[in-house]
C-alpha cells in the first residue's frame, strides 16, 4: 500500500543504533576487558584473581552479607509500615506515605554523610547526647556508624522506601472482597490478616526484598563513605579503587561481571515473583479494601511511623542543617554560634560550585528530556507493535536495569575513551550514562501509561491520513502528558543524585554536584558538603513540586487509576 | 610490581597521544642542554595572560587554602579567572594520566605533594620548562629542577597531633612507636597513601626508617582510615579521634590558630618532610596565564601569603616563619627521597592495602 512516507523504519533503526551505543558497546567492552591481560592477550587470570585474592574475595562476601541484611531489614520495616498506611485507620497515613516518598529525594551518600554527623562513635551528635543523658564515659560509644552494622543500617534507611511503595501499592489494590468473605465466614480481623492479607502480599514482599537486595548490592556512595574509614571494602568501592593509579581496568571489568550476572538472575526471580502476584489480584473491578480499626493502638502506630521516618528524614536533615550553620559539625549551633561561613565559602570561594551546579542542572534537564522522549518512543513502538522487531527494543530498553551504575560507568569508560567515539571528558558520556541508567524505569512507566490509551484514537488519526509520527505527536502525546511529566521528574531527580557512574566518568571540566560532594568528603570539608547537599535536595524538591503542578494532579490520578485498573 | 614499569607504559602512551606535543620525542632524552633563562613578570606576559583570561590549577593543597590563593591571584591580575581542581595528589596524578590518554588537556599548572610525580611527568615529556625569577635568584638547589621543569611551591610536614581536650599533654605520644601502645586502640586517625601524596611520601620515609613492622603493628590499632592528609586534623577538631598518626602540618597549625583543641607533636624519630613542587604542563591550554601564575606564586609576597594564610612552609629564603612556630631547620625531619618514592609507590600502596585492608 502506497502512502505518505512513514518514518517508522528509520526511527526504529536510529533507536536501535542508539541503544547499541548505550548498552551493547559498553557491556561488550566490559566482557572483552575482563578476558584480557594488561597487554591485551586473552586470559582467564582476572577471574582467578577475583576468586582467590582475599582483597577481592573479602569484599565479595561482605557485599553479600550487606545485601541480605539490608533486604531483610527493609522488609521488616516496610511491611508493617506499608500495612499500617494502606490497610488500617492509622491517623496521618497520607502524610506518612508522602514523607516516606520524600525521603527518596535524599541521595544515599548524603544520607551516609549525615549519619556520620549523627553517629560517628566520638563526635556523633547522638553519641554526645547519650553521654550527656547517661554520663557514659567519653571514649565509649552508643552507636558506631563506621561498622558493618552501621553501613547496613544507613543503606536500609534509604532503601526501605522502595519496598514500602511496592507493599503499600499492592495492599491498596488487594481486593476487599476476599477479606470480606473471610470475615463473613466468621474469621476474626487478625485471622483474616494472617490467612488472606499476608499470603496475598507475600509475593510483593518477596519482590521488594529483591529490589532492596539489588540496591544494596550495587550501591557505591554509602559504602565509600562509611566502609573505608571502618577498614573494609564492598565490591563497588573495590571496583572504584581499581581506577586509582596504576589503573587496572581489566580487573575492574572482571569484578563488575559478578554484579551484572547476579543482578540479571535476581531480576528474573523478581519478575517471577511479581508474575505470581499478578495472577492473584488482576481482573475485574474490586471494592475498596476494608480498613482495619486500630483502636487504642492508633497512636502507638503513629509513634512507630514517626520513629521510622526519623531515620532517613528528620535526624539526618537536622544534622545537615546544624552542620551547614556551624564552624565545627560536631557542635550543636545556637543563635550566637551560628555562622554563614560555610555558605560564604561554598558560593563565594569554592570555584567548582557554580560549574558543578551548571553541569548538574544541564545534565539533569537534558537527560530527563532525552530519556523521557526515548522511553516514550520505545514504549509506543512496543505497545502498538509498530514495526517488526519491536520486542528487541523493549528488551534493550529494560536491559540496563541489570547494569549497576558503577559497572555501566566502567563499561562506558572502556568504550568511549577510544576512537571512533572519544566521548570521555565531555558531558555527552555522562548524558549517555544517565539516560541509560534511567531508561528502564522510564520505559516501564510510560509503557504502562500507553496501555491506558485506546488504540482507536490513533487509528482514527491514521485513517484520516496522518503518518504514525504525526498521530503520535498530535493524539497520543497530549493524552500521555501527565505520565510523561512524571517520568521527566523521575529522571531529573535520579540524575541529580547519581554518583556511581559519574564518579568513574567525570573530568575536572565535567564535574557534577554529586562528585563535588564526594571530593569534598575525601578532604573532610563537612560544612561545604552540608550546604551543597541542602542545595541539591532543595533544587530537586522545587523541580518536582513545580512539575507536579504543571502536570496536573487530577489528570495524573485518572491515568494512574486506569493503568492500574 | 614496581612503579617503574607501569608509568613507563602510561607515559609512553601519553606521549603517543600527545604526538603533536612540542617536546616530541623528548621523553627519551628529557634533559635539555641548559636550564631555560629566568623569567620576570613582564607587561607583555600579563597582557598575553589576560588575553587567555583563564587558568586551571590542579593541586592537592587543602581546598580552603587553594581557593584563597586563587582569589589572591585573581585580585592581583583582574581579568584572569582561576579554576581550582583539588584532590589528593595520587588522584591528581591518576586523573592527569587518564585525561592525557584521552587527549584531554584541561590542566595548566599542577602542584603535587608527591614530588615523585614531577619526576615521572618530566620523564614523560609532559612538563614545560619555566623558571620564575625568584626561583632562579633565591631558591636553594634542592628545591628546583636543574632543567627548570619544576620548583618547590610549598613544603610541609606530617607530624603527629592530638586533641587537647581528649589527651593531656603529658599523656600525648612522643613519637611514632608510642602510637603502638594499647591505650591508643580505636583512637587513632590516619590518611591514605593511595590518595594523599603527603602520606605516600611520609609512608616511604617511615617504612624506610622504622621498617614495615611499624605499619604492621599500627594496622592492629583499629585505625580510622580517611583519605586526605588534610582530614586527620579535622577529625581531631571534631573530637572524632584523639590522635592522628599522620596528616598535614598546615591544617593542624590553622585549626590551632583558630582556637580548636589541637596540638602537634614532632616525633622523636623525626618528622616526615614533604615538598610540593609545581610545574606547567607542556600541553597547557593557557600557557601564558600558567606562566604568570607560576611566576607570581613563587614571589616572596605570594610565598609569604602561603605561610601567613595557609600555614605552609616555604623554600624562599626571604619568607618569614609564622610567629610562635618552630623553624623548619629546628625540627628533626626525615630525609625525603622522591626518586625512591617514584620507584616504590606501587609496592607501597599494595603493601599498605594488605595491612590496612582498604
Amino acid at each position: 500500500m502506497m502512502r505518505a512516507f512513514d518514518a517508522s523504519r528509520p526511527v526504529l533503526i536510529a533507536v536501535a543504533a542508539l541503544l547499541v551505543v548505550m548498552i551493547v558497546l559498553p557491556v561488550g567492552w566490559l566482557v572483552v576487558y575482563s578476558l584480557s591481560d594488561k597487554d591485551g592477550g586473552a586470559t582467564l587470570g582476572n577471574f582467578t584473581t577475583l576468586f582467590t585474592d582475599p582483597t577481592f574475595v573479602d569484599p565479595l562476601i561482605t557485599t553479600l552479607i550487606i545485601a541480605v541484611s539490608v533486604s531483610l531489614l527493609c522488609c521488616a520495616i516496610a511491611a508493617p509500615l506499608g500495612w499500617l498506611v494502606a490497610r488500617t485507620d492509622m491517623p496521618f497515613a497520607k502524610s506518612v506515605r508522602t514523607l516516606v516518598m520524600a525521603s527518596l529525594v535524599t541521595p544515599p551518600f548524603v544520607g551516609a554523610i549525615a549519619w556520620e554527623m549523627l553517629a560517628a562513635p566520638n563526635s556523633g551528635l547522638l553519641n554526645q547526647l547519650w553521654r550527656v543523658l547517661t554520663g557514659m564515659p567519653a571514649d565509649e560509644a552508643l552507636l558506631d556508624i563506621y561498622s558493618l552494622e552501621g553501613l547496613i543500617f544507613v543503606i536500609a534507611c534509604y532503601t526501605f522506601p522502595y519496598v514500602f511503595i511496592l507493599v503499600a501499592n499492592a495492599l491498596d489494590r488487594m481486593p476487599g472482597e476476599l477479606e470480606d468473605a473471610s470475615s463473613m465466614l466468621g474469621a476474626k480481623t487478625w485471622d483474616t490478616a494472617r490467612r488472606i492479607t499476608v499470603p496475598l502480599a507475600l509475593p510483593t514482599l518477596l519482590a521488594g526484598a529483591l529490589v532492596a537486595f539489588l540496591q544494596a548490592l550495587n550501591l557505591f556512595g554509602s559504602p565509600a563513605i562509611l566502609a573505608i574509614p571502618a577498614g573494609f571494602h564492598t565490591l563497588t568501592t573495590r571496583i572504584w579503587s581499581l581506577f586509582q593509579f596504576p589503573p587496572k581496568p581489566e580487573l575492574a571489568a572482571a569484578a563488575s561481571l559478578p554484579l551484572l550476572i547476579l543482578t540479571v538472575l535476581l531480576l528474573r526471580a523478581q519478575a517471577m515473583a511479581l508474575g505470581r502476584r499478578g495472577y492473584a489480584v488482576l481482573g475485574g473491578k474490586y471494592g475498596e479494601p476494608r480498613l482495619i480499626r486500630l483502636g487504642a493502638l492508633k497512636w502507638p502506630a503513629v509513634g512507630l511511623a514517626l520513629v521510622v521516618l526519623a531515620m532517613p528524614l528528620f535526624l539526618p536533615y537536622a544534622a545537615l542543617f546544624n552542620s551547614a550553620f556551624s564552624r565545627v559539625a560536631s557542635r550543636i549551633i545556637s543563635v550566637e554560634t551560628a555562622t554563614l561561613h560555610n555558605f560564604r565559602f561554598t558560593f563565594l570561594e569554592l570555584s567548582s560550585t557554580m560549574p558543578a551546579l551548571k553541569n548538574t542542572f544541564l545534565l539533569a534537564v537534558s537527560s530527563a528530556t532525552v530519556g523521557a522522549l526515548l522511553a516514550l518512543l520505545i514504549a509506543y513502538i512496543v505497545a502498538r507493535q509498530a514495526v517488526a522487531g519491536h520486542r528487541v527494543l523493549g528488551f534493550l530498553a529494560t536491559a540496563p536495569l541489570a547494569i549497576p551504575g558503577i559497572v555501566l560507568g566502567v563499561g562506558l569508560f572502556l568504550a568511549y575513551t577510544r576512537p571512533p567515539l572519544t566521548l570521555y571528558g565531555t558531558l555527552w558520556i555522562l548524558l549517555i550514562a544517565f539516560v541509560t541508567i534511567e531508561l528502564p524505569a522510564a520505559y516501564q512507566q510510560l509503557s504502562s501509561a500507553f496501555h491506558a490509551v485506546h488504540p482507536e484514537l490513533e487509528e482514527a488519526g491514521r485513517m484520516l491520513g496522518a503518518t504514525r509520527l504525526r498521530t503520535l505527536a498530535d493524539i497520543t502525546a497530549p493524552l500521555l502528558r501527565s505520565a510523561v511529566i512524571a517520568t521527566w521528574c523521575f529522571i531529573f531527580v535520579a540524575v541529580i543524585r547519581e554518583l556511581s557512574a559519574a564518579v568513574i566518568l567525570f573530568t575536572s571540566d565535567t564535574k557534577v554536584l554529586s562528585v563535588l560532594i564526594f571530593d569534598l568528603k575525601e578532604s573532610g570539608d563537612v560544612g561545604a558538603i552540608a550546604v551543597l547537599s541542602l542545595v541539591m535536595v532543595g533544587i530537586t524538591t522545587v523541580v518536582v513540586a513545580a512539575a507536579n503542578r504543571l502536570g496536573g494532579a487530577r489528570n495524573a490520578g485518572r491515568l494512574h487509576a486506569r493503568a492500574v485498573g | 610490581m614496581t612503579r617503574k614499569s607501569t608509568p613507563r607504559r602510561l607515559t609512553r602512551r601519553h606521549v603517543l597521544a600527545a604526538s603533536a606535543a612540542a617536546t616530541g620525542a623528548a621523553f627519551v632524552t628529557p634533559v635539555q642542554a641548559a636550564p631555560p633563562e629566568a623569567q620576570k613578570i613582564t607587561p607583555a606576559l600579563i597582557e598575553a595572560a589576560k588575553k587567555e583570561g583563564k587558568l586551571a590549577w590542579y593541586t592537592s593543597v587543602d581546598l580552603p587554602v587553594a581557593e584563597k590563593i586563587a582569589k589572591a591571584f585573581e585580585a592581583a591580575y583582574p581579568g584572569i579567572s582561576m579554576k581550582v581542581e583539588r584532590s589528593g595528589a595520587e588522584r591528581i596524578f591518576q586523573r592527569i594520566g587518564q585525561e592525557y590518554q584521552s587527549k584531554i588537556y584541561n590542566c595548566d599548572v599542577v602542584n603535587s605533594s608527591d614530588a615523585a610525580h614531577l619526576i615521572v611527568w618530566k620523564r614523560g615529556g609532559m612538563l614545560a620548562p619555566f623558571v620564575p625569577e625568584d626561583v632562579a635568584r633565591y631558591f636553594p638547589a634542592a628545591h628546583k629542577d636543574p632543567d627548570g621543569m619544576y620548583a618547590s611551591w610549598r613544603i610541609t610536614l606530617s607530624p603527629i597531633a592530638y586533641n587537647t581536650k581528649l589527651v593531656k599533654p603529658e599523656d600525648a605520644p612522643k613519637g611514632f612507636i608510642d602510637l603502638l601502645d594499647p591505650k591508643w586502640v580505636g583512637k587513632i586517625v590516619k590518611a591514605h597513601p593511595g590518595y594523599s601524596g603527603t602520606i605516600m611520601t611520609a609512608t616511604q620515609q617511615l617504612s624506610r626508617d622504622l621498617g614495615w613492622e611499624y605499619f604492621e603493628k599500627l594496622a592492629k590499632q583499629k585505625v580510622m582510615q580517611v583519605q586526605s592528609a588534610a582530614d586527620p586534623p579535622k577529625k581531631l577538631a571534631l573530637g572524632e579521634r584523639a590522635v592522628m598518626a599522620d596528616g598535614t602540618e598546615y591544617v593542624v597549625t590553622t585549626l590551632k590558630a583558630r582556637g580548636e583543641p589541637i596540638a602537634e607533636v614532632y616525633a622523636v624519630e623525626g618528622t616526615p618532610l614533604i615538598t610540593g613542587p609545581s610545574a606547567i604542563m607542556a600541553r597547557a591550554a593557557n600557557p601564558n596565564a600558567a606562566r604568570l601564575f607560576t611566576a607570581w606564586s613563587m614571589t616572596a609576597e605570594a610565598q609569604q601569603m602561603n605561610v601567613d594564610v595557609g600555614a605552609l612552609r616555604s623554600a624562599h629564603p626571604l619568607v618569614k616563619e609564622r610567629p610562635g612556630r618552630p623553624k623548619l631547620a629546628d625540627i628533626k625531619t626525615l630525609r625525603e627521597d622522591a626518586a625512591a618514592v617514584a620507584d616504590q609507590a606501587d609496592a607501597i600502596k599494595t603493601r599498605y592495602t594488605q595491612l590496612f585492608k582498604v
